[in-house]
C-alpha cells in the first residue's frame, strides 16, 4: 500500500488505529452518562470500567489507580499541582506543561540538567534532592518527545525514593514503546496520552500509586473517585483502551529497521548529524540536524513534497526559538534551529521513509552546492 | 412491573434523561467522522498540511460555537467540558483578580461543580455569597443587587437549571453586574442551543458550554471569555500555550468539530425543535395531570425550558417509582448525584418538603423523543403511581380526609 502523503509526525499525533475508531464510533452512537443509574447509564459505566481495567493492565497497574483526564497535558498538571509536598524538581527537557506548572507551584523549582546525550545528570539530581528535602515531587520524562532518548528510570526511582521524595513520570512517549510495569517500577504518578499511541485525542490518564493522596484539579463531581470531576469522555476512553489491545499496538521491529536505515542514509549526506544517538533511544524517533538549514523552512519544503515532519514539538511549532531540549543538551543555537524530528508509526511504509530521505537529500545537497559556490 | 400496559412499537428503554446527557445527533457524528480517520492531524502542527486541515476545522467549529451565543470566535476557549469551564471561569477569574477582589456571588441551586468550586475558593480565603431562590426556583434581583460589593470579582448564575429546568433572568442579571462593575459568569450547559442567548444583549462576560448536553460528544466543552471589556483569568492547565494560553493541551479535532456542528444545528433548528419539545412536554404534563391528582411541577411553570419536567408524585416513594418504570430511563435528579439517596438540594432550596422531594423524578425530553414514547411513558408512570398509592396507607388516609400533618406519630 502506498500512502498519498508520507506522515512522519507520530510523536505529535498518531492516526487512529482502526480498532480504536470502531470503539469510539460504537460508543458515540449510544447515549448514556456513566453516573446515571438507568440501563443506558449502567451500560456506559460498564464500558468505562472495562476500559479502566485495560489501561491499567497495559501498564501493570491496578484498575483503581487510573484517573482519566482530557489528555497528557491535564494529567501532567494534575500530578504537578495535586501531588503533596511544597518543592518541585524537574529535568530541563520536560514538556512545557511540567515546566510551567512546576514553576507556578514552587517558585524555587529546581531544574536538573541533562548531559550532551540527553541523559539526566543523576549526581545533580541527588544533590537537588538533598537540598529540597523529602517534601518534594520530582517529575521526569521517561522518553523525550523530540529526541526519543530514554532515561534510566530504575536509577531515578531509587534516587528519588532514597531521598524520601515522590516521583512523577511523564510516560506519554514511552507508552507502547517501552514495557511499563507501574506497580513494580515504584513510580508514584505516571502520565499517559491516548493520541500518541493510535487512540483518540482528548483522552489521557494519570496513574496514581494506591495509597498516595492527591488533590483534584477539577472539582465538582465524584467522577474518577473525586480526583477529576466532569462527565467522562466515554467514547474517547473506550477508544484509548481499544488502541492498547490492537494487534498493531507496540509492534516496532519493522519500523525500527526502517528508522535505522533512514538514519544511516541521512548521515551519509554532507553535514548531517543525528542527535542523541549515544543514549538509549526509542526506535521510532530521529532528531536530525544540519548546520545552515532552517528547521521551519525544511518542514515547509518537505510538506510541499508530501512529507509531514516537525521542527521540535507540535505545541511549540511555529515558534522561532531553538528547542529547549536541544539547548539543554548543549547543542549550539544554529544547529538546534536546524533540527527536525522524524517520528514513525503503525501506518508507515518503506516508501514513506524513502520519500523523506529523497526530499531531505535534495535540501541538504542544495545547501552544500550553495556553500561551495559561496566559498568559490 | 405494570401489567396490561401494552408496549407499542418503540425501542425500550425509552430515553427520557436528556439533562444527564443527550444522544449524539447523527448529523453531528457525520461531520466528526472524517476527523477521526483520514484528517487526523494535530491542529497545532503549523508546519504541514495535516495540521492546517485540522486547524481549519477547529477554527470553523470555534466560529459555530461563537455564533450561537452572539460572540466573536476569538472569545471561545475549548475545554474538556462544562465542569472544566466552570472551574476555569470561577477559579481563573477569582485567582487573577485576588489582589483587589475577594468575593464571589452564586446561587444555592447551581450545578454541583460550581458549588464545589466555590467551596474551594472559600478554603483559599474568598468570601462566597450563596443567594437563595424563591419557590419557583428563580432568584430575587434585589437580593443580587444587595449582595454585590466593590470586592465582588464574579457573579455566577446558571442559565437553565439542570434539575428543574427554570431559566434565570440572565439579561437582568447581566445588566446589574455590568452596572456594578463585576464579571457575570453563567453556566449554560443546559441552555446553549435550547434558549436564545446573546452575550452582548445579556452582558455576559463568561459562559460555560457543554457538548454532550447539546447532541454533541462528551469530552468537549467551551468557555466564552469576553474580550471587550477584557476578562482575564489564570489558566488552570498550563503548558504548550494552546487556546491563547488559557488552556493548554492538544485540541481533540473531531470533538471540536462535533461541538461546532452541534451548535450550528441547534441554532438553525432552535425554533422548530423547541416547538416540538414544548408540544411533547405539554402532552406529557396534561396526560399525567389528567389521570393523577396530587402531582406537583417543581420550578416555575412558564419561565422554563420545556424539555425538563421535574414532578413530585405525592405519597409515592421516588425510588419505588423508578424501580417500577424500568422501561423508562429517567432520573431522580442530577446524574452526578444520582447514586446518592439524599433528596435533591435543589428541591430543598425551593422549599419542597423532604417527603415530597423524595417522590420526585426528572423527565427530560429532547430532539429524538416521539409522541409514541410520551404516551407510553404517561401510561407507565400513571399506572405505577396508581399502584403504589393503592398500597400506601398514607394515601388511603388522605383519601379519607385525614390531614397527615395533624397526626402525632408514635415514636419507636
Amino acid at each position: 500500500m502506498t500512502n498519498l502523503r508520507a506522515y512522519l509526525d507520530y510523536n505529535a499525533s498518531a492516526p487512529l488505529l482502526p480498532e480504536a475508531a470502531s470503539a469510539v464510533l460504537q460508543v458515540l452512537e449510544n447515549a448514556g452518562n456513566p453516573s446515571s443509574v438507568h440501563r443506558e447509564g449502567i451500560k456506559a459505566r460498564r464500558i468505562l470500567d472495562h476500559a479502566r481495567e485495560v489501561v491499567a493492565k497495559s501498564v501493570g497497574a491496578q484498575g483503581d489507580s487510573v484517573v482519566f483526564t482530557s489528555g497528557g497535558t491535564e494529567a501532567n498538571v494534575l500530578a504537578l499541582v495535586g501531588a503533596p509536598g511544597a518543592r518541585r524538581i524537574v529535568s530541563a527537557v520536560e514538556h512545557p506543561s511540567v515546566l510551567k506548572t512546576a514553576a507556578e507551584v514552587d517558585p524555587h523549582m529546581l531544574t536538573a540538567p541533562v548531559d550532551g546525550t540527553g541523559m539526566l545528570d543523576l549526581d545533580v539530581l541527588a544533590g537537588y534532592l538533598r537540598q529540597a528535602g523529602p517534601s518534594t515531587l520530582v517529575s521526569i520524562q521517561w522518553v523525550n518527545n523530540e529526541t526519543g532518548v530514554i532515561q534510566s528510570m530504575a536509577e531515578i526511582v531509587a534516587a528519588v525514593h532514597g531521598a524520601g521524595a515522590i516521583l512523577h513520570v511523564d510516560a506519554v512517549q514511552a507508552l507502547g514503546k517501552l514495557q511499563i510495569s507501574f506497580h513494580e517500577s515504584g513510580i508514584d504518578l505516571l502520565t499517559l496520552s491516548a493520541h500518541k499511541v493510535g487512540g483518540p485525542t482528548g483522552v489521557g490518564a494519570l496513574i496514581v500509586r494506591p495509597g498516595l493522596s492527591i488533590a483534584p484539579l477539577l472539582t465538582g463531581g465524584l467522577q474518577e473517585r473525586g480526583l477529576r470531576a466532569g462527565t467522562e469522555n466515554v467514547a474517547g476512553i473506550a477508544g484509548f483502551a481499544a488502541a492498547l489491545i490492537s494487534p498493531r499496538f507496540g509492534v516496532w521491529a519493522q519500523i525500527g529497521a526502517w528508522r535505522d536505515d533512514l538514519e544511516r542514509r541521512v548521515r551519509a549526506l554532507p553535514g548531517v548529524q543525528v542527535m542523541g544517538t549515544s543514549a538509549p533511544r526509542v526506535v521510532n524517533t530521529s532528531c536530525i540536524a544540519c548546520d545552515g538549514l532552517d528547521g521551519a523552512t525544511q518542514v515547509a519544503a518537505l510538506d510541499l513534497d508530501g512529507v509531514a515532519i516537525s521542527a521540535g514539538a507540535a505545541c511549540s511549532s511555529g515558534k522561532v526559538e531553538p528547542s529547549h531540549v536541544l539547548s539543554a543538551m548543549g547543542v549550539a543555537p544554529e544547529r538546534a534551529r536546524s533540527a527536525i524530528r522524524v517520528s514513525l508509526g503503525w501506518q508507515n511504509t518503506k516508501n514513506d521513509v524513502d520519500r523523506f530521505v529523497d526530499a531531505y537529500g535534495v535540501l541538504v545537497r542544495r545547501l552544500a552546492r550553495r556553500l561551495t559556490v559561496n566559498a568559490a | 412491573m405494570v401489567e396490561n400496559t401494552k408496549k407499542p412499537n418503540i425501542k425500550t428503554p425509552v430515553y427520557l434523561d436528556y439533562q444527564a446527557t443527550t444522544p449524539v445527533d447523527p448529523r453531528v457524528l457525520d461531520e466528526m467522522l472524517p476527523y477521526f480517520t483520514e484528517k487526523f492531524g494535530n491542529p497545532h502542527s503549523r508546519s504541514h498540511s495535516f495540521g492546517w486541515e485540522a486547524e481549519e476545522a477547529v477554527e470553523t467549529a470555534r466560529a459555530q460555537v461563537a455564533h450561537v451565543i452572539g460572540a466573536d470566535e476569538k472569545e471561545i476557549v475549548f475545554t474538556s467540558g462544562a465542569t472544566e469551564s466552570n472551574n476555569l471561569a470561577l477559579k481563573g477569574v477569582a485567582q487573577f483578580y485576588k489582589d483587589r477582589k475577594d468575593h464571589v456571588v452564586t446561587v444555592v441551586t447551581e450545578h454541583k461543580c460550581v458549588l464545589d468550586t466555590c467551596r474551594h475558593l472559600e478554603q483559599e480565603g474568598f468570601r462566597v455569597t450563596y443567594l437563595p431562590v424563591a419557590k419557583n426556583g428563580l432568584i430575587d434581583l434585589d437580593q443580587l443587587r444587595d449582595a454585590i460589593t466593590d470586592r465582588t470579582a464574579i457573579v455566577s448564575v446558571m442559565g437553565v437549571n439542570n434539575e428543574i429546568g427554570v431559566i434565570q433572568p440572565l439579561k437582568e442579571i447581566g445588566a446589574i453586574c455590568r452596572q456594578r462593575g463585576t464579571f457575570f459568569h453563567t453556566d449554560c450547559a443546559q441552555a446553549v442551543g435550547k434558549i436564545p442567548l446573546d452575550v452582548e444583549e445579556m452582558n455576559i462576560d463568561l459562559m460555560s458550554i457543554s457538548g454532550h448536553k447539546l447532541y454533541g460528544p462528551k469530552g468537549i466543552g467551551a468557555l466564552y471569555v469576553r474580550r471587550k471589556p477584557r476578562v482575564r483569568l489564570r489558566a488552570m492547565i498550563d503548558g504548550g500555550g494552546q487556546e491563547r494560553g488559557m488552556r493548554s493541551g492538544t485540541l481533540p479535532t473531531p470533538l471540536c468539530v462535533g461541538l461546532g456542528s452541534a451548535c450550528a444545528i441547534a441554532e438553525k433548528y432552535m425554533g422548530t425543535d423547541n416547538e416540538r419539545i414544548r408540544r411533547l412536554s405539554d402532552r406529557f404534563y396534561d396526560g399525567i395531570t389528567a389521570t393523577l391528582p396530587e402531582v406537583f411541577l417543581n420550578g416555575d411553570r412558564a419561565q422554563r425550558y420545556p424539555g425538563n419536567l421535574n414532578l413530585s408524585f405525592a405519597y409515592v416513594e421516588g425510588e419505588s417509582l423508578l424501580m417500577g418504570i424500568k422501561d423508562l430511563a429517567v432520573s431522580s435528579g442530577s446524574a452526578c448525584t444520582s447514586a446518592s439517596l439524599e433528596p435533591s438540594y435543589v428541591l430543598r432550596a425551593l422549599g419542597v418538603d423532604e417527603e415530597l422531594a423524595h417522590t420526585s423524578i426528572r423527565i427530560g425530553f429532547g430532539r429524538f423523543t416521539t409522541e409514541a414514547e410520551i404516551d407510553y411513558a404517561v401510561e407507565l408512570i400513571a399506572g405505577q403511581v396508581k399502584k403504589l398509592r393503592a398500597m400506601s396507607p398514607l394515601w388511603e388516609m388522605v383519601q379519607e380526609g385525614i390531614d397527615l400533618k395533624s397526626i402525632n406519630w408514635a415514636e419507636h
